[in-house]
């Protein structure tokens, strides 16, 4: 067992911080290294999500941590929830996504959406754990272009009866409640896109684990159909407004991925430093020599770089400034330099790198899918293309 | 049911120490500090005595300087409904001196409990709780690692050289917490929110002349690097020598 992680901090990021700022990453640390830990990997290995952990990541205030006090959160700040999404995936990606899709993707848009009534009745029970929630955008043929959608929503005397089937769900399969994505108007009407709380017992609504993952193993990942699910008109959240809106969703979940690799990355290099010290061949450790000295080094710079582009966005996101573009960019490039990371650790490790007992190629294998969800690298390029050129390479 | 939890401002246990300048005290530059691990038992202890009251006060006091306010914060968040820090620039050598200072502002408090953690990660004194408890002429029991009270009364149990005391005391009483007491529970979120807005009463004390100093400061001696004498039997004879001669152990 490694000794007690310490943080990477070369450019004293600490001093940024502030107090409570630094008290909350203190607790997630420890949480991650006495409970997480110890259990990740045979969860990896089985494939199962860590469930039992909900309770006390709950009572703790992981989840949905920077939303109010008054629905049963904490009420922290955008840094804050960084560094709790950090300290996470610092522990596993898939305990970060659970907590990102559960926080950013089914409390936000309760509560940047939702009524009143829907927040008193949804949000507390969410932030207990006592409900786990699901995100229902994504289709089987509607990754990178979600305006697409062919999920329909049509109205009826009492409610709503919702028809389609969503793919690549986090937490879908132990979710109670989805927030489901549909069109109320023509399918090719983007802006008939609206959002609905959908119990996961309602008849007509199933979920299917997706099987053979080689990423995100310690994460739940699932299929959902929907056929003729008959929901009340109190299931509507009345703010959302065509694609836009989910899409503000994913803004929040991909500021908190932004953070949470720069964990992932971190957890790495921790490990190839510790390792390259103790591991000696010819004679002496391996960390003297230069070429693994290059990997150590390009690793810290690039999550110092990191480390401070996403202080910076947390920043700005609390002071209201913030765009989507910014948090394309900071998602882009932190998953990419996390990857980057991860692979180099592996290698530093030697054959030892590809065992399960080193977090190194479960990081790397891990960020994977993130690289490829919320918005794929190769979609934030494009994004940011068409924000400094003012022409869009896909639409 | 009304505790005093007196805690304290460490390094890090795992952080690598370094002496200053001066040769008599450690450099805190880059030194990370936290609360003294045993006060977080005497913390826990006080709020689970709380909570099976069901009501009642627990309140943290800290002698040091203004820093220790984020330390002393790590208790409020746990739980504890407020603190009073002693300011001291620094905390004295002489431990009976800190003694003084904390018993000087117990004495009126009405506390039926004064908790201590055992021992502090950075002067190993174990003194203070003790010479506190004779200050205010409380009965001390050190080094708790299981406690019950009952009206008035309490027993402890202390974990001693091969085998376990079990102490009966009078309230109210000073105590100091080992390890095994409890399981001390996480700041949670919510709490280090709510910690922000607890009030922190700060006092500035002074101390009389010390009649204490710290002269030196060393590190232990570099361990030298290890020699060995052969393989296989054919090295026992030389061993042995060595130890004899050399190490002077046999």
């Amino acid at each position: 067992m490694a000794s007690r992680f310490d943080g990477v901090d070369f450019y004293d990021v600490a001093s940024l911080l502030s107090e409570d700022e630094r008290a909350v990453q203190a607790t997630v640390r420890q949480w991650v290294d006495e409970k997480l830990l110890p259990v990740i990997n045979r969860h990896y290995v089985e494939g199962t999500f860590p469930k039992e952990l909900i309770p006390e990541m709950a009572q703790l205030g992981f989840l949905g941590a920077n939303l109010p006090e008054q629905y049963g959160c904490a009420g922290l700040g955008n840094v804050a929830y960084g560094l709790i999404m950090q300290e996470l995936e610092r522990g596993d990606s898939g305990i970060r996504s659970f907590a990102s899709v559960q926080g950013g993707l089914v409390m936000y848009p309760i509560f940047a959406f939702g009524s009143e009534e829907q927040k008193r009745r949804w949000l507390p029970k969410l932030a207990s754990g006592e409900l786990i929630g699901c995100f229902g955008l994504t289709e089987p043929d509607f990754g990178s272009n979600p305006g697409g959608m062919i999920t329909t929503a049509r109205e009826t005397g009492g409610g709503w009866v919702l028809n389609g089937a969503k793919m690549w769900i986090t937490n879908g399969s132990m979710a109670g409640v989805a927030i489901i994505w549909a069109k109320t108007g023509a399918v090719d009407d983007a802006r008939s896109i609206r959002g609905f709380i959908v119990p996961t017992d309602t008849p007509g609504f199933t979920a299917k684990d997706q099987k053979g993952k080689l990423s995100l193993r310690a994460s739940d990942t699932s299929e959902l159909v929907l056929q003729d699910v008959t929901v009340g008109k109190d299931a509507l959240l009345p703010a959302s407004q065509g694609l836009k809106s989910p899409l503000m969703c994913l803004t929040q979940a991909r500021y908190g991925i932004a953070w949470g690799v720069v964990g992932a990355a971190m957890a790495c290099y921790d490990e190839a430093l510790r390792y390259g010290k103790q591991r000696v061949m010819f004679g002496r450790p391996i960390a003297g020599f230069q070429l693994q000295q290059q990997r150590l080094a390009d690793m810290l710079t690039e999550i110092t770089k990191a480390q401070l582009l996403v202080l910076q966005l947390g920043r700005m996101k609390d002071a209201g400034t913030m765009t989507p573009e910014q948090v394309s960019l900071a998602k882009r490039n932190n998953v990419d330099m996390a990857c980057e990371c991860a692979r180099e650790a592996r290698r530093l490790l030697g054959a030892n790198g590809i065992l399960v007992e080193y977090a190194a190629m479960r990081h790397l294998v891990n960020l994977e899918s993130v690289y490829t969800y919320e918005g794929t690298h190769d979609m934030h390029t494009l994004i940011l293309g068409e924000a400094v050129t003012g022409l869009s390479a896909f639409e | 049911m009304k505790i005093a939890v007196c805690i304290k401002r460490v390094p890090d246990t795992e952080t690598r120490i370094r002496i200053a300048a001066d040769g008599v005290s450690a450099d805190e530059a880059g030194v990370k500090f936290i609360l003294n691990p045993y006060d977080e038992f005497a913390v826990e202890e006080a709020l689970q005595r709380k909570e099976k009251a069901g009501a009642g006060e627990v309140v943290v006091i800290a002698l040091g300087p203004d820093a220790a306010q984020e330390t002393m914060r790590t208790a409020l968040a746990m739980g504890a409904d407020r603190g009073v820090l002693l300011r001291a620039d620094a905390i004295p050598a002489d431990v009976l001196a800190v003694a003084k200072a904390l018993a000087a502002e117990l004495k009126d408090g009405g506390y039926d409990l004064v908790l201590f953690g055992k021992i502090a990660a950075d002067d190993c004194a174990q003194a203070v709780g003790p010479m506190t408890a004779e200050l205010l002429g409380l009965p001390c029991v050190t080094a708790v690692s299981k406690l019950e009270l009952d009206g008035g009364k309490g027993v402890a149990h202390r974990e001693i050289e091969g085998g376990v005391e079990v102490v009966e005391f009078a309230l109210p009483a000073v105590l100091t917490a080992d390890k095994g007491l409890n399981t001390p529970r996480y700041p949670a979120l919510k709490g280090i929110m709510a910690a922000k807005k607890k009030p922190v009463e700060v006092k500035p004390v002074t101390f009389a002349a010390p009649r204490l100093r710290v002269a030196a400061l060393e590190m232990p001696p570099a361990r030298k690097e290890g020699r060995i004498v052969g393989e296989g039997p054919d090295a026992v004879p030389e061993l042995v020598r060595l130890l004899r001669e050399e190490a002077k152990v046999l």
